[in-house]
């Protein structure tokens, strides 16, 4: 298994969380409880696509074996993406999707804060142009979690079974790196060591206006996305998504 | 086409000299090429009618998004995923757009999206159809999305003022629909393996007569045609539409190197036009009648979308008024 430099593994870690996330949101095309939601899905799921090409772009380029942003996308192995386990979760139901959307907004929205003042102009650039999408997404998912969270009495259980289930993977969200303080020390990528707060003043408030409420610290252990090591549900995504490059390989497309 | 068979409720078309003095006054409006709008009086069956063929255009649209989400967790590049997700992503809009022209006349979108998942109300045939290789998002857009433009370039001087000005939102989008997955079938020519040419041909061979059908019946099996043409909903006849498609798209089929299931095919110089096989309309029929390969799935998918996501639409109503009560409280 290919372990890259560790610009190029955050590189990826960015846009694989995108792509994923993006895929996970193509899944409901056609399923959406509302017309309204079945484009504003789409409109979120094209930002992402457009913005983990960027990123790849960049790994490509640094990785400089003739790769580029489809080979990264559509060629690695399970064991080679990097992309937060919580958005290769299954879709559930509208409730889990929005909970899982909103986390990786809110963690997507400080991150890319924090980037856009990046010294390496590349990663500021793409942080900078991501940002402005992210700032809607981020706007939408929390109004919906809101909606779900003080609605209905159905709205509200349901939000709650969903944080249940996927609260436990948004310890990658929290946890710190030595990898990205290294990161960090040499210069390359600011310092993400308030990443967390933010990230959890996010859910609080969010969480407040919604009536839920927020879980303890998670705890994980064996999984993480930085080794590779997913869950189950990663290899099937990526089974379908990459079927026709992996079928025909010397194809033109 | 998107509304290949309308229900005008109407036996024989009406003289000048039968009408009354509202329905004369608007019929000389329409002769007169003068746009009828929301606001004026118009006989009850043409407003039917019209609800009729904007809430069958709009279903298409919505069902119509189902054969390419098929595809769109599986297409082959980030380039190519945009391209569908953003086309995806257009035919929603058109479904909200078509909804609301049709509102405009009174009716309600959420009676009609009923009439639909009851099988009371039909979308395009063309929808019934599997997508079973990735060409068919190139001939899809081609053949599919080609064939509506034909019939939606004239619905943009129809006689009704809301549903003309959607067609002209909607076509420029729709065109640029069709030369993306042109595109994509040209690409895989020019470009790509055997196996490639072999889907593009597959995927023409499959789609080629749906397509054609999508512009209903032939003229002498069309018996609302005469009140729509003399109303103005419809400008031209499903045979001279379906024989417009067909001269437009033979030549782009040859710049492809592909052939169409069709051994009558040819162009005949008398007429200046291609001529070409008989249509299978006992297919079609089956197809309308709910027979069709994917029917029953497109029906439940979309049934099972709103029934879903009920809760959800719950949800943000009770929301919506409590924000109310609280702001009127403060
Ligand atoms: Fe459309
Ligand atoms: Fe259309
Ligand atoms: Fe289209």
């Amino acid at each position: 298994m290919t372990q890259y430099d560790e610009l190029t593994e955050f590189l990826l870690r960015l846009g694989d969380s995108a792509l994923i996330q993006a895929q996970r949101l193509c899944e409901w095309t056609g399923r959406a409880p509302a017309i309204e939601e079945e484009m504003g899905m789409m409109n979120v799921g094209l930002d992402l696509v457009g913005q983990a090409r960027n990123w790849y772009e960049y790994a490509a380029e640094r990785i400089n074996d003739g790769t580029d942003a489809d080979v990264l996308a559509f060629r690695r192995d399970e064991r080679a993406f990097r992309n937060l386990l919580l958005v290769e979760q299954p879709n559930g139901d509208f409730a889990v999707t929005m909970t899982k959307q909103f986390f990786y907004d809110a963690w997507q929205f400080h991150l890319l804060t924090i980037l856009k003042d990046a010294k390496d102009e590349r990663i500021s650039a793409i942080a900078t142009k991501s940002l402005k999408e992210v700032i809607y997404h981020l706007r939408r998912s929390s109004q919906w979690v809101e909606r779900l969270g003080d609605g209905t009495d159905e709205s509200h259980q349901r939000m709650e079974k969903a944080i249940d289930t996927v609260w436990r993977f948004t310890v990658e969200l929290v946890e710190k790196n030595a990898a990205e303080v290294a990161l960090a020390e040499s210069g390359d990528i600011p310092s993400l060591a308030e990443l967390p707060e933010q990230w959890l003043a996010t859910v609080n408030e969010v969480f407040a206006k919604a009536t839920l409420t927020v879980p303890d610290a998670p705890s994980t252990f064996y999984l993480s996305a930085r080794t590779g090591m997913h869950t189950e549900h990663l290899g099937i995504l990526l089974a379908e998504m990459q079927f026709l490059q992996r079928a025909y390989p010397d194809a033109s497309w | 086409m998107y509304a290949q068979q309308v229900e005008t409720g109407v036996k024989a078309v009406k003289s000048l000299a039968e009408m009354g003095p509202e329905e004369r006054a608007f019929q000389e409006k329409i002769d007169a090429e003068i746009k009828i709008e929301a606001k004026n009086w118009m006989p009850d069956n043409y407003r039917k009618t019209l609800i009729r063929q904007i809430s069958q255009h709009a279903h298409s649209e919505i069902v119509g998004m189902l054969p390419e989400g098929n595809w769109v967790t599986r297409a082959p590049t980030l380039k190519r995923k945009l391209q569908l997700m953003a086309k995806i992503q257009d035919e929603a809009g058109h479904g909200l757009y078509l909804y609301s022209a049709m509102e405009t006349l009174g009716a309600d979108r959420d009676e009609e999206i009923e009439k639909l998942h009851s099988g009371r109300a039909k979308y395009s045939s063309i929808f019934n159809y599997p997508t079973l290789n990735w060409a068919d998002m190139g001939a899809v857009g081609w053949l599919v999305d080609g064939a509506a433009i034909v019939n939606q370039v004239v619905l943009q001087r129809t006689s009704y003022g809301p549903y003309s000005r959607a067609m002209i939102r909607i076509c420029k989008e729709e065109s640029f629909h069709q030369r993306q997955g042109y595109e994509i079938l040209l690409h895989m020519m020019r470009h790509g393996t055997q196996a490639q040419k072999d889907m593009v041909q597959d995927a023409i061979n499959r789609l080629w007569w749906p397509s054609l059908m999508m512009f209903g019946p032939s003229d002498a099996e069309s018996p609302n045609s005469a009140q729509s043409m003399a109303w103005k909903i419809k400008r031209h006849t499903n045979d001279e539409l379906r024989q417009r498609f067909i001269d437009q798209t033979v030549p782009q089929l040859e710049i492809l190197g592909c052939t169409a299931p069709d051994p009558d095919l040819k162009w005949n110089e008398e007429r200046g036009h291609y001529d070409f096989g008989e249509i299978q309309w006992e297919e079609f029929y089956e197809v309308l009648k709910g027979n069709g390969p994917c029917n029953r799935e497109r029906l439940e998918t979309r049934r099972n979308a709103i029934q879903d996501g009920a809760w959800v639409r719950e949800a943000a109503v009770a929301h919506a008024n409590k924000k109310q009560k609280q702001q009127a409280a403060a």
